[in-house]
């Protein structure tokens, strides 16, 4: 008796983003929490530094880039928890599906789910803080390309602390640190795309580094969740 | 000496140890097409940690496990493919319907989606199809998990408890489907702390104890 099962790989993708989408939308605060988030942390720093604009000006890109790392921070606990904590995440594993395909997949919806809201409400709050209009396009071209990157490396992490009980403040010393080349490089483009110069150096480094992650961090994601649920 | 065309997970020098305890020591078994299994043993001596180190979770201190003769990591997707694992925790998302989360349980293991709803009705949850499974009781979560034995087509069951939280015409209905599982050539292992209305001659038993040294 032996059985062969087969699903092909773009199957079992589509399987498990469709599961977590539909998972999502029907617990919208994981949709809505961290983009109220980003919204209120944007807000806040007019009211703390001064409404006016040449300062706006300047820190903008910083303000915005800063605001989508710590939303991101906050969301990412949702990316394995739920299913550590109900034992799906065990079924997963113990399925005869690759676990680079499976953890692509997940971190993938997590992405759509909060890092693409967090994209169509950027030019707003650029807006609001007086951001220069030349930067605009840079600055939806480093989030497109960046924030992939922080919820690629951001599972790692996540799939480090899954199993410990209040991994919130271990999570984020061990993530932020490596969301800094991200940070330090969109933030260069934007200014440098304010001063009506090129930017594609920047760009070209920033999707180096999605693609980077893109093809390790699946890996280690997977190897940092067996360690997490032995 | 048993037949080793017939081992399907043969366990060797398996040692566990959690924390400063040895859970168990140098243990070795062949278990065969056509056995049920039962671990036995009181709490924290053990089970769950074999039952995990046998599909591959945890991994043990010393020793090894194989399938058909082959370490079960040597050949991750094949053996998974031919293994049915239920931990204490049945994997059900109360964000999905009942239907849904059988129907994903079941395409993520490879097969049809489309048997689920009669499935469901295998385990008595027929009419609760479309219901969210956490507006469901702990004991409707656990039907859920399990309705993927009715339609699964891997020869290795591990079950850890799966009779909690189930009621008494549902165990006799399990029963029947573990002796009907090891009839076609299977092999189930679980713990369980009842005593298996199946005949004796079916139910091989593994004991842990504690040991102290």
């Amino acid at each position: 008796m032996m059985f062969e099962a087969n699903l092909s790989y773009r199957a079992v993708f589509v399987l498990v983003v469709k599961r977590d989408l539909t998972i999502a939308l029907r617990h919208r605060d994981d949709i809505f929490n961290p983009l109220l988030f980003f919204i209120i942390v944007v807000t806040l720093f007019p009211l703390g530094v001064g409404p006016e604009s040449t300062t706006l000006t300047r820190i903008a890109p910083g303000i915005i880039w800063v605001a989508a790392l710590l939303s991101t921070l906050l969301s990412l606990d949702r990316l394995f928890k739920s299913d550590h904590m109900d034992g799906s995440l065990e079924q997963m594993l113990l399925s005869p599906q690759p676990v680079f395909i499976l953890v692509l997949a997940k971190v993938f919806a997590h992405w759509l789910i909060t890092g693409l809201p967090l994209i169509l409400v950027a030019p707003l709050l650029a807006v609001l803080l007086h951001m220069n209009e030349l930067s605009y396009g840079a600055l939806i071209l480093t989030l497109l390309i960046g924030t992939p990157v922080l919820s690629l490396l951001g599972a790692v992490g996540v799939a480090l602390t899954v199993g410990i009980k209040k991994g919130g403040v271990l999570l984020s010393l061990l993530v932020l640190p490596l969301f800094i080349p991200v940070l330090i490089f969109a933030t260069s483009a934007i200014d440098t795309a304010a001063m009506n110069l090129p930017y594609s150096g920047q760009l070209a480094i920033i999707a180096s580094l999605l693609f980077g992650s893109l093809t390790l961090a699946p890996f280690a994601i997977g190897a940092a969740l067996k360690v997490s649920t032995n | 000496m048993p037949n080793q065309t017939t081992a399907l997970i043969t366990g060797s020098n398996l040692t566990c140890i959690r924390g400063d305890r040895i859970l168990f020591e140098q243990l070795n078994f062949q278990i065969n097409a056509g056995d049920i299994v039962q671990v036995e043993g009181p709490n924290g001596s053990g089970k769950t940690s074999l039952l995990r180190i046998l599909c591959g979770l945890t991994a043990p201190f010393e020793g090894e496990v194989l399938f058909k003769q082959n370490l079960i990591g040597d050949n991750r997707e094949l053996f998974h493919q031919n293994l049915l694992y239920i931990g204490h925790l049945p994997g059900v998302k109360g964000e999905m319907a009942a239907q849904e989360n059988l129907e994903f349980n079941l395409s993520l293991h490879g097969l049809d989606a489309a048997q689920a709803e009669q499935t469901l009705s295998e385990v008595n949850l027929f009419g609760f199809e479309d219901s969210l499974a956490s507006h469901l009781s702990a004991g409707q979560h656990r039907r859920i998990s399990l309705a993927r034995l009715f339609s699964s087509k891997s020869p290795v069951w591990i079950l850890d408890e799966p009779f909690t939280a189930i009621d008494k015409n549902g165990v006799k209905r399990l029963e029947k489907l573990f002796s009907e599982h090891a009839q076609r050539g299977g092999c189930v292992i679980l713990t369980t702390h009842q005593d298996l209305a199946l005949p004796s001659d079916l139910v091989k038993k593994i004991s842990l104890d504690y040991c102290i040294f």
